[in-house]
């Protein structure tokens, strides 16, 4: 086949991936996603454990060792059938805290460590680079296999092509909680391409070249050989590395625990997933043992390849083509997810925090995309790196064992996290280093030679019989002595250190997962602004997101507006909707520097951790009892407080016209009997212009009042037309012309969005846009006060927020402006306190809202009206 | 709190099924290491066993999920 | 004559009690708001207070507690005004100790008269 017919059907399979990813997403954001996200697509997600090395190269691996490639699925088999055990703690503790990568759970887990996210980060980095180097190695391989006239930059094509796709897909979200739909869709619709393949080219050897099961079982007797008798240590040995890998890859991680939307999807996932690994290596054996009679000279890892081929099945080979395509590139696409995310929340972000900190400004969830949109390069830079200098070949065939093993080193602290409460970071981060660097030694470097094989001149240190146990096969020896001496240092180091609070506090939440809904709070105690935490958090969240939250958290407190109070529950939960953005360690870092807090107090975190121990452990069920005991006392007592206020607010009320009606008239009585006795005339006529201002004052406020009772009353009048909102805009700037301005007022405004057209009152709604107008121009307190109408459609309707750049509305008063005779100005004189009350009731007679706007900077309103 | 020391029948039954989940992959293990013991019977008869073994874990994994499934539950 | 602190947020209100009581012969000082009232009586040291109830910063009767609370002004003379007219605020202010009590709207010779019989001449 000529090398161009080859490129033109491998980018057509690609487009039509990226048609796939495309629509995925496009159905997610409508909001259509039972059938993206079944038990089946979440299971199909997770075949990317059968990368291209499984692909092709379990018929290698059969044909030169019989049965031991079986060992590679026995591991996730035995894991997956007991997805009640293990699996199911790790997705739901994943959930809970909102973990975005492996490195993110063990921070998480350990007290919120960067220290060890980093450290797990640069094992999984060191491990994956290879494996995606022998991704990329394995399709130009096969590329060659169709292609004598193969060019020289497949591999690096096909770098790019992968970096540019997971990078469109991969980063549109930022919160790891909001998956990455298309994604997930492609790497299913891949894994049905590679389980299609496998099968198609299992059923062509065994019915087709060969005479059915019993020819086949005939032909594998005749060719058994003795290497492929069982090796009991590799048997074992193989299969528990690969039982640990399906848990501690990242990328498995990622689709396993991260992308999973339904707990429950774990379940079918329990038997479906072994299930397709079954399928994926029936016919393993079969193909190797025909491959070895028709090809004896044949590389046995492209028997997938070239049975077909040689047998004049050109479509067949294609299809197993396309097969090991998709194993290599949905594996790649995975990985660099993972491992970005890891890269940037452990590594990239806590660099760029620590380096801005005096002033974290400016949007940082640009800063957060970029920096994973780097590293997704970065990741397959390095591993296109490490192809080109490897030379592929040889070198990289057994690389991805050595990866199994490098990976497996998270197991201890991860499984130790999980079960063990005594687990600490100091041990987590001994037995990593422990294990990584044995690793290291004894089998990453020596792969490629880096390292001497006679241990420096010292028996005893050689890497491939450490402490002179010779002998061994080289991975099991690696194997065994690094993840001994990791559970050693983990289990010494956990025993012999003392935990910090956060780390006792998240172990118990680990551990007990199951035995209480909410964790153990970390912030119990003082509280930070509500406000300041909604400035950090529109800038890593978004605005609308972040407002959207907490307008959701405070209606849940049973408040109005955008300022829920910051209670424990809270924060917790902010701080992990924030840790699915930037990671656990660093969004508990923000929410400390926000808090103002240098740590919270031992003693505070003790008493918590110790007694939100003993309630999990003794007394779940009357925790829940208790609470809810609780909750019912607090609705009571929040309904009989609404009562006295209202009686209370009445009572206020009719004081309060009081007030306003006689105070205007008490100057103009007392100047009026002034002027009917004898005045000097320049008294006199300074006099009778009190009493005209008084007398103005209080018409305006007759109609105020008048115009309130009609609205509180329902029978306002409105004159619905059809009417362009700059049109409304404008005329109330005009009519705010004449309130009496403290200062020029610098208006800034967005004549393309207000081009919309509603259908409302114009003459109501230009009465609410002069009352916000106006009060910006007496308020407004800025030495250069400016006025900034954003218009934005949402929500199946238009805000239009008023933003002023002034002191703003103190945090207190917040609540109480739109009350009547709210007034925030202290002399009394510039309105009648009925502006904002007045305002609430049109937008609520218009069918729209209006709210205070906190943390915008200034004074901020936002009126809403539905479209 | 203390747990109640005898259960009803259907949430004993329910119990023993999740004890039979958290069994299962140990009793596959020992199974995937039983062809170590026995004298060779060469790769073919090996094969058969190994994925006689396999289709027969994916089978009892399929039916606790019947059971189990749709449960969070706490744990017992 | 004697020397009166008008405590009033109002300002036409300010200016017709000060043009009252001047033209009666009183020297008025004014003082617009809640904050810092006690200090103002402590530092003008008037024969009689005249003060509204409802203050910006601090409320009257707040004032007037603060007052009757230090031994120096205990027995001051304080002609208390108030715009709301309700009953509850005539019974807090003679609570708090106030001396006279007179609601909003009044008359001019009322208020020269009540300021009259609080400072005997």
């Amino acid at each position: 086949m000529p090398f161009n017919l080859l490129v033109l059907s491998c980018v057509s399979y690609v487009v039509f991936l990226f048609l796939v990813a495309f629509i995925a997403e496009r159905r997610a954001a409508a909001g259509k996603v039972r059938w993206l996200r079944s038990p089946l697509v979440y299971t199909l997600s997770l075949s990317i454990y059968c990368t291209a090395w499984t692909f092709y190269g379990a018929v290698g691996s059969a044909a030169a060792s019989g049965l031991e490639f079986m060992t590679i699925y026995m591991g996730p088999t035995l894991v997956f059938v007991g997805w009640w055990g293990l699996l199911r703690k790790l997705v739901r503790i994943g959930r809970q805290q909102r973990v975005t990568s492996i490195a993110d759970l063990i921070s998480s887990r350990y007290g919120k460590s960067n220290l060890l996210g980093v450290a797990v980060t640069l094992i999984s980095v060191v491990a994956a680079t290879p494996y995606i180097a022998l991704q990329l190695q394995s399709v130009v391989l096969s590329f060659g296999v169709f292609a004598a006239d193969d060019r020289e930059g497949t591999a690096l094509w096909v770098a790019i092509g992968l970096a540019l796709f997971t990078v469109l897909f991969g980063t549109r979200n930022l919160d790891a909680n909001e998956r990455h739909t298309g994604v997930v869709t492609a790497i299913a619709v891949e894994a049905v391409v590679k389980l299609a393949a496998a099968l198609a080219v299992g059923v062509f050897v065994v019915w087709g070249i060969a005479g059915g099961p019993s020819d086949i079982l005939a032909r594998i007797t005749a060719a058994d050989r003795p290497e492929w008798a069982l090796e009991p240590a590799r048997w074992a040995g193989l299969t528990f590395a690969s039982a640990a890998a399906v848990i501690c890859l990242p990328r498995m991680f990622q689709v396993l625990v991260v992308e999973n939307a339904d707990e429950t999807h774990l379940a079918t996932a329990g038997w479906a997933f072994p299930l397709y690994l079954l399928g994926m290596s029936v016919f393993v054996i079969p193909i190797a043992v025909v491959g070895l009679e028709m090809l004896p000279d044949g590389n046995p890892d492209l028997f997938v390849l070239t049975i077909p081929l040689e047998a004049g099945r050109g479509d067949l080979a294609m299809l197993a083509f396309l097969g090991g395509f998709s194993s290599a590139t949905s594996m790649v696409i995975v990985a660099a997810i993972a491992l970005a995310t890891m890269l940037s929340n452990h590594i990239v972000m806590p660099i760029w925090l620590g380096l801005m900190r005096p002033a974290v400004s400016g949007d940082v969830r640009r800063v957060v995309l970029l920096s994973r949109r780097l590293s997704i390069a970065g990741v397959l830079a390095l591993g296109y790196a490490y192809f080109r200098l490897s030379g592929g070949g040889e070198a990289l065939a057994s690389i991805g064992l050595i990866s199994f093993v490098g990976v497996a080193q998270v197991l201890p602290a991860l499984v130790g996290g999980l079960f063990w409460r005594g687990a600490t970071r100091v041990g987590a981060a001994v037995g990593l280093t422990l294990g990584a660097a044995v690793w290291m030694y004894t089998l990453f470097l020596p792969s490629f030679g880096a390292i001497s094989a006679d241990g420096f001149g010292i028996g005893w240190l050689r890497p491939h019989a450490l402490f002179g146990t010779e002998g061994m096969d080289p991975l099991l020896h690696a194997l065994f002595w690094s993840l001994i001496l990791n559970v050693a240092g983990f289990c010494a180091g956990s025993i012999l250190s003392f935990p910090s609070p956060m780390e006792r506090l998240q172990g118990a939440a680990f551990v007990g997962v199951f035995d209480t809904a909410p964790g153990p709070s970390g912030w119990a105690g003082g509280a930070p602004e509500a406000e300041d935490l909604l400035v950090m958090a529109q800038r890593i969240l978004g605005e609308e997101t972040a407002l959207t939250l907490f307008q959701a958290e405070a209606r849940a407190q049973g408040r109005a507006g955008y300022l829920p109070d910051p209670t424990p529950a809270f924060l917790e939960r902010l701080e992990r909707r924030l840790a699915g953005a930037v990671g656990a360690a660093t969004a508990h870092a923000m929410i400390f520097q926000v808090a103002g807090r240098a740590a919270v107090t031992v003693a505070d975190l003790m008493a918590v951790a110790d007694e939100a121990a003993q309630i999990m452990e003794y007394s779940a069920r009357l925790e829940s009892q208790r609470q809810e005991l609780t909750r019912t006392a607090a609705a009571l007592r929040d309904a009989n407080a609404k009562l006295t206020r209202l009686a209370e607010q009445k009572d206020a009320f009719l004081g309060q016209i009081s007030h306003e009606l006689r105070t205007p008239m008490t100057s103009i009585l007392a100047f009026s009997e002034i002027l009917m006795g004898d005045v000097a005339p320049e008294d006199a006529r300074r006099q009778a212009g009190i009493i005209h201002a008084e007398a103005i004052r209080l018409t305006r406020l007759l109609d105020d009042l008048l115009d309130l009772s009609v609205l509180e009353s329902g029978q306002v009048k409105l004159h619905v037309s059809d009417v362009r909102l700059r049109a409304v805009l404008d005329r109330a700037l005009a009519a705010a012309e004449h309130v009496r301005p403290r200062h020029d007022l610098t208006v800034f405004r967005d004549s393309g969005a207000e081009a919309l057209v509603l259908r409302t009152d114009p003459d109501r709604l230009a009465q609410v846009f002069i009352n916000l107008i106006a009060n910006a121009r007496k308020y407004c307190d800025a030495a250069d006060p400016q006025l900034r109408i954003v218009v934005r459609a949402q929500d199946g309707g238009v805000t239009v927020d008023f933003i002023d750049n002034g002191r703003g509305i103190p945090r207190p008063a917040q609540a109480s402006i739109f009350e009547k005779f709210a007034r925030l100005d202290e002399s009394g004189q510039a309105g009648t306190g009925l502006g904002l009350a007045i305002c609430r009731e049109v937008m609520m007679s218009l069918g729209g809202t209006i709210a205070y706007l906190p943390g915008q900077g200034g004074a901020a309103f936002r009126v809403w009206l539905p479209l | 709190m203390k747990r109640p020391l005898f259960l009803a029948r259907g949430p004993y039954r329910r119990r023993r099924l999740r004890d039979a989940a958290r069994i299962l992959p140990f009793a596959g293990a020992v199974l995937f290491l039983m062809p170590l013991l026995w004298p060779s019977r060469g790769t073919g008869l090996n094969g058969l066993y190994m994925l006689a073994v396999w289709l027969g874990l994916v089978a009892v994994a399929a039916v606790l999920r019947l059971w189990l499934g749709d449960e969070s539950g706490p744990e017992d | 004559m004697g020397h009166v602190l008008l405590i009033e947020d109002e300002p036409n209100i300010a200016e017709a009690i000060r043009f009252i009581l001047s033209r009666d012969g009183w020297q008025v000082t004014i003082y617009p708001e809640g904050a810092g009232a006690v200090e103002a009586v402590r530092c003008v040291a008037p024969d009689v207070v005249i003060l509204d109830a409802m203050l910006p910063g601090q409320s009257g009767f707040d004032i007037l507690t603060r007052l009757r609370a230090d031994p120096d002004m205990a027995d001051l003379p304080v002609l208390m005004l108030t715009a709301r007219g309700q009953s509850r605020d005539r019974e807090a202010a003679e609570k708090a100790g106030v001396s006279r009590f007179m609601t909003k709207p009044f008359s001019n010779a009322e208020i020269l008269e009540q300021v009259r019989l609080l400072v005997p001449r």
